[in-house]
């Protein structure tokens, strides 16, 4: 069997890139995103792109990178908030953007990956979610269809991983990478630590090495954090 | 006095009750945490893939891989658990979370939420809004009564988009506690702020509603 491994982002993309494709990453916010597979992508000068993310990264990290380079034509999100030009391109109409419930999208790639082409659910019902959508009455309340969502690419990030492909992720940094995996045509993961075959605890691997195609231990994490807070250490623990 | 920020989510976390699991939004409602009576216990869910959330972290143990749906830095109880976005909105969708607390721009009184966006001004998109209130057992909204400008955020009917209909079970505002009911019965007014009169309230108030309070 060929090597899932790869040696550097630039190389785990070849071949697998075209202008128009539809890339799914993970994260959210800042927290479990792709950070080198983002960069190689943006290096490529791949265009067109309709990405499927929770968010759009910040100005100037994540997928902003992408945002500001003219990359992007549509993205499928469910929040902006922290995002300038996001806001601006899309306010401008330069920006196509799907707004999709956290949930609905959640969900939607998770029945791309598990080969479910719809689902009804009671999110959006009413709301301009719901517009041009299928509706049906389960049991004396109305419901929205939502399909399925697959791409071309998942780009996703772990915190471990193995030449199997096995990822286990850490905490929240996990979000929607584990569906995303199983939503891509290809799915490139990235980890932190690529670890020997065997290593990993069995009972804790998260998602299952079939998914994942192409692996990478990234060079380099900044893990930026988005909003710093703290409290000081005189202060008693409260929930 | 109308309440300030913390009075108003102080009066919000009153309505946590021992063993509720709860999810707080981001912004004002986050403030709800700092105010849980002493005796009850609640569990935080963090849609982001968290249940248990603990405090903000002492200053040098952030770790950017614990973050709640703020994207803030938080830190873990012993009793936490993670999980991926698909799980934590099945625990939403499905009727599993107790009460959720949510900021917005308006509240109608049919009980419709907005929250998401202000056409061709501003947009932050919904995030997990819309399917919180579609999933959990009580919505509550904590907000300001009255835009900047002066206008009232309760209304006869919300001109914002929505990201819900009929889904707010209380309202509390810097003027007074409301009864909204999903709108399934009149507004009612059950609670005044210190020193806010029924007068002022009806003069800052949009929509109709009904008191018993004098």
């Amino acid at each position: 069997m060929a090597t899932k491994i790869q040696s550097d982002a630039t190389s785990a993309l070849a071949g697998l890139l075209f202008d128009g494709m539809t890339v799914m990453a993970g994260g959210f916010g800042l927290c479990g995103i792709p950070e080198n597979l983002i960069l190689a992508i943006r290096e490529s000068g791949v265009k067109d792109l309709t990405v499927v993310s929770n968010n759009c990264g910040v100005d100037g990290f994540g997928l902003g990178l992408l945002l500001e380079n003219g990359q992007i034509r549509k993205m499928i999100s469910s929040y902006v908030g922290e995002n300038e030009l996001f806001e601006r391109l899309y306010i401008e109409g330069r920006l196509e953007v799907e707004f999709t419930p956290q949930g609905t999208l959640a969900e939607r790639i998770r029945a791309g990956g598990a080969g479910i082409p719809a689902f009804f659910t009671r999110t959006g019902v009413g709301t301009v979610v719901a517009e041009g959508k299928e509706t049906r009455e389960f049991d004396g309340e109305t419901f929205l269809m939502e399909r399925a969502l697959k791409a071309d690419l998942s780009i996703v990030k772990a915190w471990k991983g193995d030449a199997e492909g096995n990822l286990i992720y850490r905490k929240t940094a996990r979000n929607f990478n584990p569906m995303m995996a199983t939503a891509g045509r290809v799915c490139v993961a990235e980890v932190e630590s690529l670890v020997p075959t065997g290593t990993l605890d069995k009972d804790m691997i998260h998602t299952p090495g079939v998914y994942v195609h192409r692996i990478l231990k990234g060079p380099a994490y900044e893990r930026r954090i988005e909003r710093l807070t703290t409290r000081p250490r005189t202060e008693k623990a409260s929930a | 006095m109308p309440w300030t920020r913390d009075d108003m989510t102080a009066r919000a976390a009153r309505e946590l009750k021992d063993g509720f699991y709860v999810n707080l939004g981001i912004g004002i409602p986050t403030l709800v945490a700092n105010h849980i009576p002493p005796g009850v216990q609640v569990t935080l869910q963090s849609e982001n893939g968290m249940l248990g959330m603990g405090p903000y972290p002492f200053e040098g143990e952030e770790d950017p891989d614990l973050v709640n749906a703020g994207k803030m830095t938080i830190s873990e109880l012993d009793s936490s658990s993670y999980f991926n976005s698909a799980e934590s909105f099945a625990m939403i969708r499905g009727g599993h979370i107790d009460l959720s607390v949510l900021g917005a721009m308006q509240v109608a009184a049919n009980g419709d939420l907005a929250n998401w966006m202000v056409p061709g001004k501003m947009v932050k998109g919904m995030g997990g809004a819309m399917d919180l209130v579609a999933g959990v057992k009580r919505v509550i909204v904590v907000m300001e009564h009255c835009e900047k400008s002066g206008r009232s955020k309760l209304v006869r009917e919300c001109t914002l988009p929505l990201t819900g209909k009929g889904v707010v079970d209380l309202l509390i505002t810097d003027l007074g506690v409301f009864e909204i009911n999903r709108g399934r019965s009149s507004v009612r007014l059950v609670e005044l702020a210190p020193g806010v009169t029924l007068e002022e309230v009806r003069a800052r108030t949009e929509a109709d509603f009904v008191t018993d309070l004098a």
